[in-house]
């Protein structure tokens, strides 16, 4: 074992190699390391955040679909309702309609017959004259009589 | 390639063990472990840096990835250990980390195939190439690093105690009493000096043994390559063990430096 000057040749080598590590080694990439957690950190805090909001807007989604069905649900209901209270409307109308045809077929029916009548009188009366005047031939004056014959037509 | 010139096993060994060396007594300086561990250390430096250029914060490359899981698992080492405030300790605990294992990395390379490298471009002959290729297998190496670690462990000492805390700590622990001061000081002293003595000793002794089997596997002739082959797995988990041992001890005599009672 002998001890010599190489020993002090490594002590300088080995403290210059100790100082540069210490100053452009070590600093650098330690830095780039943390930088790079850092990164890394913010990163899984994101993805974390970013799967909570969307968990909540899912829960959201599914409450308004929830509300959308009741919604939906409730205007069908409302729908059919509608559609037995439009029928029953319609029917109701209907009926009136129909009475209103009825009284007036009736009231058309009563004025023809009552048109008829009257026709039918004065016929009457007409023919009444006419077999009066064959029968009586032309002894009668149907200006002498004529207020008895219509005594006769109003009694019909 | 033991047979060349009845080259005896011993000659051998003690051939592969000779640093490339100038120089007389302590003025001596081993070229092979200086150049190798300076240029592996810029090998580190370079990489490191390069990754720390282009660093970028969104999705890293290949070469940023595994830089980025070293300096991480040597910053957890350190938050693990080390529990004050200092820029120093995590940067240091890295340069170590990297740098010893680059070194004891060189264990891989077949003892002889440097040296034959050499040979082949400069034309020396074999028996005249000098070249340890594994720093720490020179206690220089392991003795400046550990002297490096024990600097800052009394310049911290001093810097958080301050030098009346140091010396309090070094002189009125275990024993109580004050006529057992001196005594004190001088266990502390020991438990003082062992630290880096152990810590180079440790890299210094687990290196250069692995080197030393490794020489012995290659003397043994043909069998030597399914021999060479369980050595250098062996050395997975050597290489790395003595490197992370030799991070944490740094990590863990700073922590204690720092501790004011």
């Amino acid at each position: 074992m002998n001890i010599n000057m190489t020993l002090i040749g490594e002590l300088i080598a080995f403290v210059v190699f100790v100082i540069f590590c210490m100053k452009f080694v070590w600093p650098p990439i330690t830095a780039a390391i943390e930088a790079r957690q850092a990164t890394i950190a913010d990163g899984l805090a994101a993805s974390d955040r970013a799967a909570k909001d969307l968990e909540l807007a899912q829960e959201k989604a599914t409450a308004q679909l929830k509300e959308a069905k009741a919604q939906a649900a409730g205007i069908v209901e409302a729908a059919k309702k509608r559609e037995v209270q439009i029928i029953e409307e319609a029917a109701v109308k209907a009926h009136a309609e129909k009475d209103k045809i009825l009284a007036a077929g009736h009231a058309e029916i009563d004025t023809e017959r009552n048109q008829a009548k009257e026709e039918l009188r004065q016929q009457v009366a007409i023919l009444a004259v006419a077999g009066a005047e064959r029968i009586l031939e032309r002894s009668i004056d149907a200006a002498v009589h004529s207020d008895i014959l219509d005594k006769l037509v109003a009694e019909l | 390639m033991s047979a060349s010139a009845e080259l005896t096993s011993q000659d051998y060994i003690k051939h592969h063990l000779t640093n490339l060396s100038t120089g007389e007594g302590f003025m001596t300086v081993h070229w092979d472990t200086l150049g190798w561990s300076v240029f592996l250390g810029l090998v580190f430096l370079f990489i490191f840096r390069s990754v720390a250029v282009k660093a970028t914060t969104g999705v890293p490359g290949k070469l940023q990835c595994a830089v980025e899981m070293i300096v991480e698992f040597v910053g957890d080492s350190v938050k693990s250990t080390f529990h004050g405030h200092n820029p120093l300790i995590a940067p240091l605990a890295l340069t170590i980390f990297v740098w010893v294992l680059l070194m004891n990395s060189m264990d891989w390379v077949p003892v002889d195939l440097l040296p034959w490298i050499i040979s082949l471009v400069s034309g020396i002959e074999m028996s005249n190439v000098y070249m340890r290729a594994v720093p720490t297998t020179d206690p220089n190496m392991t003795f400046a690093l550990a002297i490096g670690v024990f600097i800052l462990i009394i310049y911290y000492s001093i810097k958080v105690k301050g030098v009346g805390g140091f010396i309090k700590e070094l002189t009125t622990q275990p024993f109580g009493h004050w006529s057992l001061y001196p005594v004190n000081f001088i266990l502390e002293m020991v438990t003082m000096l062992a630290r880096p003595l152990s810590l180079a000793l440790r890299l210094f002794g687990n290196l250069y043994a692995g080197e030393l089997i490794f020489l012995l596997i290659a003397t043994i002739g043909l069998y030597q390559l399914p021999v060479h082959f369980l050595w250098a797995a062996f050395h997975l988990l050597i290489i790395p063990l003595q490197a992370f041992i030799f991070m944490m001890l740094t990590i863990v005599y700073l922590s204690l430096a720092h501790e004011d009672h």
